[in-house]
Order: C-alpha cells, then structure tokens, then sequence
C-alpha cells in the first residue's frame, strides 16, 4: 500500500518544528505502525537525509516507549494497544496520516517525534515506591491479600508510564497515571505504612511539573493502552481527601 | 493553616471546591424551582408575591442567600483558573485531533455551557433581584415576572440558557461524585440515572415557566 505521512520534524528542543510530507511506498499491511516508520526511515538514509526519530523499545506493548499521536489519538485508531501493536491492516491504501509527538507543557519535544517524560519519573521519585528493608525474599503467602483487592491492584500496576492519558487528555492531565501508581500501592498491605505521604507527594510533584487538571471527560481511559480505569481516579481523590483530613 | 491552603491550592482541592459548590447549587436550583411552581397558582399571583416577599424577609433565608453567592463565587472562580492552568498545560495543540473518539462534546465545553448560565446568570439578577429589591419597583413580583416573560427575545434567551444548564448538569452531577472519590459499580449507575434525570427534568422545569407566559398571557 501507498500512504502519504505528515511528520512533524524539530531539530531539538530549541528549534521551531514543522510538519514535513513524505510518500511511504511498498508498506505491507502485516507491517507494524513502527516497521512502517523503519521503512521510510530507510528510504531517507538512502537519500543521505536524516530519519525521523521516535521513541521505542520493546515494540510489544510493555515498555511505554512508543509515543505516537497517530492522526489525531494517542497510539493510533485502536482501543487498547500502543503504537508497536499497530498494524498498517487497521489503514487503507491511499490514507494520509498525521504522526504528532505527545503535546503537554511537562513534555518538551527532544527530536522529532521524541519527547521528555521524565517529568512521570520525577513523579514516582516523590513517593510510587515502598520503603523495605532488602533481605532475602519473603515467603510467598506470608501476608494474604484477598482476590479482589489483589486483582484491583495488579490492573493499576498494568500502567506502563506512557503519557497516552497526558496526550490525550485535552488538559494535558496526568491523573489517570498518577491514580494508577497511587492505586496499586495503596490497595497492598506493603503500601500502607506510606499511604499518606505518598499520595500528597505525587499530587505535588503532579501540580509542579505543570499537568492540567482532571475534568473527568474520561478520555485518558478511552485512549489507555492498559485500559487503565478511572475508577483509579476516584481512588487517587479519595486517598488525597483521606490523607489531608486524617 | 498552612496544610488548607495546600490541599485547596492542588489541582485536586480545586476540584474538591468545584464539586462541593456544584452540588450545592444543584440542591439551589431543585429549591428555587419548587418555589417559583406557584407562579402557575391562577390567584393573580397572590400566592407567588407571598412566597417571594417571604424570601426576601426572612433571616435565615437572607443568611442563606450569602452562602449562596459565596457557592457561585467559589465555583466560577475555581473554573476559570482551573481552565486557565488546563490551558497552559498544552501550549502547542495537535495538527490532528480526534476528540470526540474518546470523550464527549458536552464534558470538553463545561466551560462555555457554564459561561451562559453565568450571562444568564446576570441578566436574571438584573430583572428579578437587582430591580426590585435593590432599586425598587411599583410592580409586584408576580406582574415582574409576567411582563419579562412577554418579551420573545427575553423567553428564548431563558429557554436557551437551561438547555445550556440541562447539558452543565449532564455531565456535572456525576462527575462532582468522581471528584469526591465516589465511584463504584455498586452505587455509580444510580448516580448517572439520577444525574440523567435531573439535567432533563430541572431545566424543563425551569422552561416551562417562560413559556407559559409566552404563549398564554
Ligand atoms: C446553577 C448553576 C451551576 C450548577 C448547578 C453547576 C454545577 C456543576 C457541577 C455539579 C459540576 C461538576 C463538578 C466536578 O466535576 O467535580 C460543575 C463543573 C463545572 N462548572 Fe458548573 N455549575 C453551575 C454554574 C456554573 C457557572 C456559572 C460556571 C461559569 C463559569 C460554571 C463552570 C463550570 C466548569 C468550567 C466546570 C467543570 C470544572 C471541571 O471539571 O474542572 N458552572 N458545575
Ligand atoms: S515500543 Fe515498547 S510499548 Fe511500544
């Protein structure tokens, strides 16, 4: 299939960007969205131009890398995948498609298509950790957790940091990530002893590094790749309403 | 001191204040509707002048009405410096953007919808409180509200206003219970009929009153 892209291009953080057109020829619809990129990036080092740079890494779904606004949503037109389980199926011969980076003042563009999310690091850094002292590993049921509670909990932790919700949330809203990491901590036995610090710490950091609020328009979990609820959300509230009044 | 200040100078206090306040005025609006049904009473208006001069007497109802102000002096204030703060967390908008896949109309223009109700807002204050107990006016209440209603643009304004109201309310009565951590699939379904119904059913309410007088007198 034939397709015409619409790439933003930035030299640095600096520089101004723009969008530039090129024609993707030859793309196969097996292809993943990011083999598809290779390809014309191949096609560009040929010429002597540079490739257009964009984030990834494990390029299965796992590690948050791939940070594409593909035409308009967060990792594309399917619900519940990242950019790297997009196929080039899901298009049509012909298509044109806008590639965005993720926009959020907290993400400053790099390169191209590639942004700054250390801005969710320094966000778990002030508090989406336990405190334990490191000694041999624990018996496995030495503390029981009920189904339920284990379950809410390891459906927060499927968060993999990718800024989807940021990107996609018209107030550039970190919340949906924020709630997750607040969530699986807070739902475990492990996570009580800092439950209140840690939830007034995260929202902090939060609010410093420049994220909107939430107005609960529920596109973040629309566009999560996880598909992280925002019941998650309602928790955070909750755990941040808890810990300023106990 | 210093933590209440914190708490309501976070993104999520502000909410908290939205919130609050946003249901408040939802219990005002079910107040004042169920007040102002009397207008229909074909008494001339009798029981309706009763009502209001009762409103515009009593103590505690004047002690009311300040908190009442003070509710939609907090709400709007938080919304507009939460729209502002949202703003600047996205100065560069996307080329391509595909909203209404992920959320809807009505949740990402809170703030218009709530813009029109606040003009709505001032003019209704003007006619109905400004002009007659402020300056003072040899009508009666009943004859004020009556002759506001005579004028088409005046009725079509009000009409288009709670419409406004109806689509602030649709996605604002639920989502004050989200931003009060409340959120369970035991409970939340209730909470959306309810929030459903009462963003249909307050502004028609409201609606019918302009257009009574319209069309009828
Ligand atoms: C009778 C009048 C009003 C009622 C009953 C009302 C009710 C509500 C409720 C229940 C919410 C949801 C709060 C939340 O999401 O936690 C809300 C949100 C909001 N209201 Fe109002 N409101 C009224 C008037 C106004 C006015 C005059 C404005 C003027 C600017 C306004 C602006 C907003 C905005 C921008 C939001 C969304 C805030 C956010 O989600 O962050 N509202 N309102
Ligand atoms: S590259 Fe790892 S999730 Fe896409």
């Amino acid at each position: 299939m034939k397709l015409t892209l619409h790439v933003w291009r930035q030299k640095d953080a600096k520089s101004k960007g723009k969008f530039a057109v090129y024609q993707a020829n030859d793309i196969l619809e097996d292809m993943s969205f990011l083999e598809m990129l290779d390809v014309v990036n191949e096609e560009l080092i040929a010429k002597g131009e540079e490739p257009i740079a964009f984030d990834h890494d494990c390029r299965e779904g796992i590690c948050g890398c791939c940070s594409l606004y593909i035409n308009g949503r967060a990792h594309g037109p399917k619900r519940g995948i990242t950019a790297c389980q997009l196929h080039m199926r899901s298009f049509k011969d012909g298509d044109t498609i806008f590639i965005e980076p993720w926009r959020a003042r907290p993400f400053p563009v790099i390169k191209d298509l590639i942004v700054d999310r250390t801005a969710l690091d320094r966000i778990i850094q002030a508090g989406g950790y336990i405190s334990a002292r490191i000694g041999s590993a624990q018996d496995a049921n030495a503390i029981l957790i009920g189904h339920d509670q284990a379950e809410a909990s390891m459906d927060a932790a499927a968060c993999i940091g990718c800024g989807a919700c940021v990107a996609a949330c018209k107030n550039a809203s970190a919340m949906l990530f924020v709630s997750a990491k607040v969530s699986h901590l807070a739902l475990l036995p492990q996570g009580l002893p800092e439950r209140e610090s840690r939830v007034l710490n995260m929202v902090a950091q939060m609010d410093k590094e420049g994220f909107g609020a939430c107005t609960n328009t529920g596109a973040c979990e629309a566009e999560c790749p996880k598909e992280i609820k925002i019941t998650n959300i309602a928790r955070l509230n909750r755990e941040f309403l808890r810990a300023t009044v106990i | 001191m210093g933590w209440f200040f914190r708490t309501f100078y976070s993104t999520i206090g502000k909410k908290l204040i939205m919130s609050l306040t946003g249901l408040f005025l939802c219990s005002f609006l079910l107040v004042h509707l169920t007040g102002n049904f009397q207008l229909f009473k074909d008494d001339g208006g009798e029981a309706f002048n009763h009502y209001s001069e009762f409103m515009s007497t009593n103590i505690l109802i004047r002690i009311l009405e300040i908190g009442l102000f003070l509710g939609f002096a907090l709400h709007m204030t938080e919304a507009f410096w939460l729209y502002f703060l949202n703003k600047r967390a996205r100065p560069v908008a996307y080329a391509k953007n595909q909203a209404s896949e992920n959320s809807t109309l009505i949740s990402r223009t809170m703030i218009w919808s709530g813009s029109i109700v606040l003009v709505f807002l001032l003019v209704h204050l003007k006619s109905f409180f400004f002009d007659h107990r402020i300056i003072g006016s040899e009508l009666t209440m009943y004859q004020g509200v009556v002759q506001a209603f005579q004028d088409p643009l005046y009725s079509w304004f009000y009409v288009l206003a709670m419409v406004l109201l109806g689509f602030h309310l649709n996605h604002g009565f639920q989502s004050a219970f989200q931003t009060l951590g409340l959120n369970h699939k035991k409970y939340t379904p209730l909470i959306k009929t309810v929030g459903l119904l009462f963003s249909i059913l307050v502004p028609l309410g409201y609606i019918t009153m302009p257009l009574y007088f319209l069309f009828t007198k």
